[in-house]
């Protein structure tokens, strides 16, 4: 109790100074470079000149964990999805195995384009959609639940196979009318507090508010681990908190309006590396 | 609808007596600037409440974005508004009252929500439930507890 008294007006004090090393870079297990850093696509040029990801604003403690898979806490649960990966579930008689094969082979660069267009369902689907898509219809198996624990560590374990490629989803095409929405939706202020996503982490990152220092509130880090919950987060958990934190009703997650904003925040990370599962407070 | 703005306007005339009335949200007036001339309870501020507002995470919670040398032993100022150091140098008490009530009339677009607004939100919420709101909003400070606010930060000088 004393020591964390001591240890919250000492981090007070110091609120002002940088509480992290925002120049620091993230190699990952020695050897693998992760660009968090980066200039903005060009769709971006008129509001920011570079992107960052969300580890840049993190504590030296909290980037370092995510330094070594060993000290990752995320990373539990992709071994954990590696075996769900090969087990045989649903009507079927199939596992993603048996159609994908070797993950470390099937699934690299996967991660980094999604959400993207589904031609045959005509719909822009997220990572999470197409998990899904293949349990019940390939597999005959239950869907996940859209934010669960076995959602996380699966989209988690096709992460790592992507992890220090760029991000690289499309705005045009099929997708243009969705990404214009995830636009609109990322500017409109909601709730009682009337704050956009933009307000915080467009106009505000790098600014600590209360004990947070505000992110451009990237995804190119998901699913991430958060010490606050101890687990892995989804992306539309994260969307759903930060909306709910405005005093406002939030959308549901999976449902159109998140879908479309996670396409667009997506693409404001275009050309960071794909660093999920990722280490965040 | 009609009375209330006949007591308002009396408020106004008799702005030297204590007028013990809460104007309603929706029958403030604001002035030049963005400014509240009239107190919204007719009850003097208690600086000592207004202080504790600004630094409670339920209540005010405005130390999330502003920092000072008068709260200096709450942990963890934000910076996403300016310091406040010597605001009452800067603004008048009815200015403040108006930057409480509704920032965006002093400044336009500003990041800093409006505590004392009732509509004119998208989906707002029950609190910090993520729900559908129900029935009408209560403004995010009461009229007394802005009171308590101007009367405090009219208070850092410097
Ligand atoms: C009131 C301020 C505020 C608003 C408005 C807000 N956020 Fe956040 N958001 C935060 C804070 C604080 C964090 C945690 C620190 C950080 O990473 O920025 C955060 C974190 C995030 C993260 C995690 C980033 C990472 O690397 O782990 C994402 C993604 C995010 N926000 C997206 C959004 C989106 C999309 C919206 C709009 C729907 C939004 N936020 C609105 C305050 C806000
Ligand atoms: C989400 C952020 C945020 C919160 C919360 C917030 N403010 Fe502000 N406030 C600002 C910003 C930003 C400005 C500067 C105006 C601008 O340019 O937008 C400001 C300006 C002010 C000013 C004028 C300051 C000056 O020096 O000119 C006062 C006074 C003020 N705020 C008081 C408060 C009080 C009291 C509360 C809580 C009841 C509060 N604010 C809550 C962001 C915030």
């Amino acid at each position: 109790m004393k020591l964390k008294t001591i240890t919250a007006i000492a981090a007070a004090l110091f609120a002002t100074t940088a509480i992290a090393d925002e120049d620091a870079e993230l190699v990952i297990n020695g050897d693998l470079e992760i660009v968090t850093k980066t200039a903005a696509p060009a769709h971006l040029s008129d509001a920011l000149d570079e992107i960052m990801s969300g580890w840049r604003f993190r504590s030296d403690g909290t980037q370092a964990m995510q330094m070594d898979d060993f000290d990752n806490p995320g990373m539990a649960a992709v071994d954990g999805a590696a075996e769900a990966w090969a087990t045989v579930e649903g009507e079927k008689g199939k596992s993603c195995a048996s159609c994908h094969g070797d993950v470390a082979e099937s699934m690299v660069g996967v991660r980094a384009v999604y959400p993207k267009w589904n031609e045959k369902a005509g719909e822009v689907r997220t990572l999470a959609m197409q998990i899904n898509d293949c349990r019940e219809n390939q597999m005959g198996a239950k869907a996940y639940g859209y934010t669960s624990g076995d959602m996380a560590a699966m989209e988690a374990l096709l992460s790592v196979q992507s992890r220090g490629m760029p991000v690289n989803v499309a705005i045009d095409g099929p997708v243009a009318a969705t990404w214009e929405k995830g636009k609109e939706l990322y500017y409109t202020r909601f709730g009682q507090l009337d704050l956009s996503c933009a307000n915080c982490h467009e106009d505000n990152y790098g600014n600590m508010i209360r004990a947070d220092h505000l992110s451009q509130g990237q995804i190119n880090g998901f699913p991430a681990y958060r010490l606050k919950n101890t687990k892995l987060n989804t992306v539309h958990d994260r969307f759903k908190g930060c909306v709910r934190d405005t005093r406002a009703e939030t959308f549901k997650p999976g449902g159109a309006e998140f879908i479309a904003l996670e396409l667009y925040v997506a693409s404001r990370g275009n050309g960071l590396s794909v660093e999920g599962p990722s280490v965040r407070n | 609808m009609r009375l209330t703005a006949l007591t308002f306007t009396a408020a106004v005339a008799l702005a030297n007596v204590t007028f013990a009335e809460t104007v309603a949200p929706s029958d403030v007036s604001f002035g030049e600037g963005g400014a509240i001339e009239q107190s919204l309870t007719g009850v003097a501020g208690d600086p000592v409440n207004g202080k504790d507002v600004i630094v409670n995470k339920g209540r005010g919670n405005c130390v999330a974005c502003h920092s000072s040398e008068a709260w200096a032993d709450t942990p963890f100022h934000g910076e996403v508004g300016p310091l406040l150091d010597g605001v009452g140098d800067r603004w008048s008490a009815a200015e403040l009252r108006g930057i409480l009530a509704n920032a965006k009339n002093t400044f336009e677009g500003t990041i800093m929500p409006a505590y004392y607004k009732v509509d004119g939100f998208t989906r707002p919420g029950n609190a910090y439930t993520g729900k559908a709101a129900e029935g009408a909003l209560d403004p995010l400070l009461s009229a007394q507890e802005i009171e308590d606010v101007v009367a405090f930060l009219s208070t850092l000088k410097e």
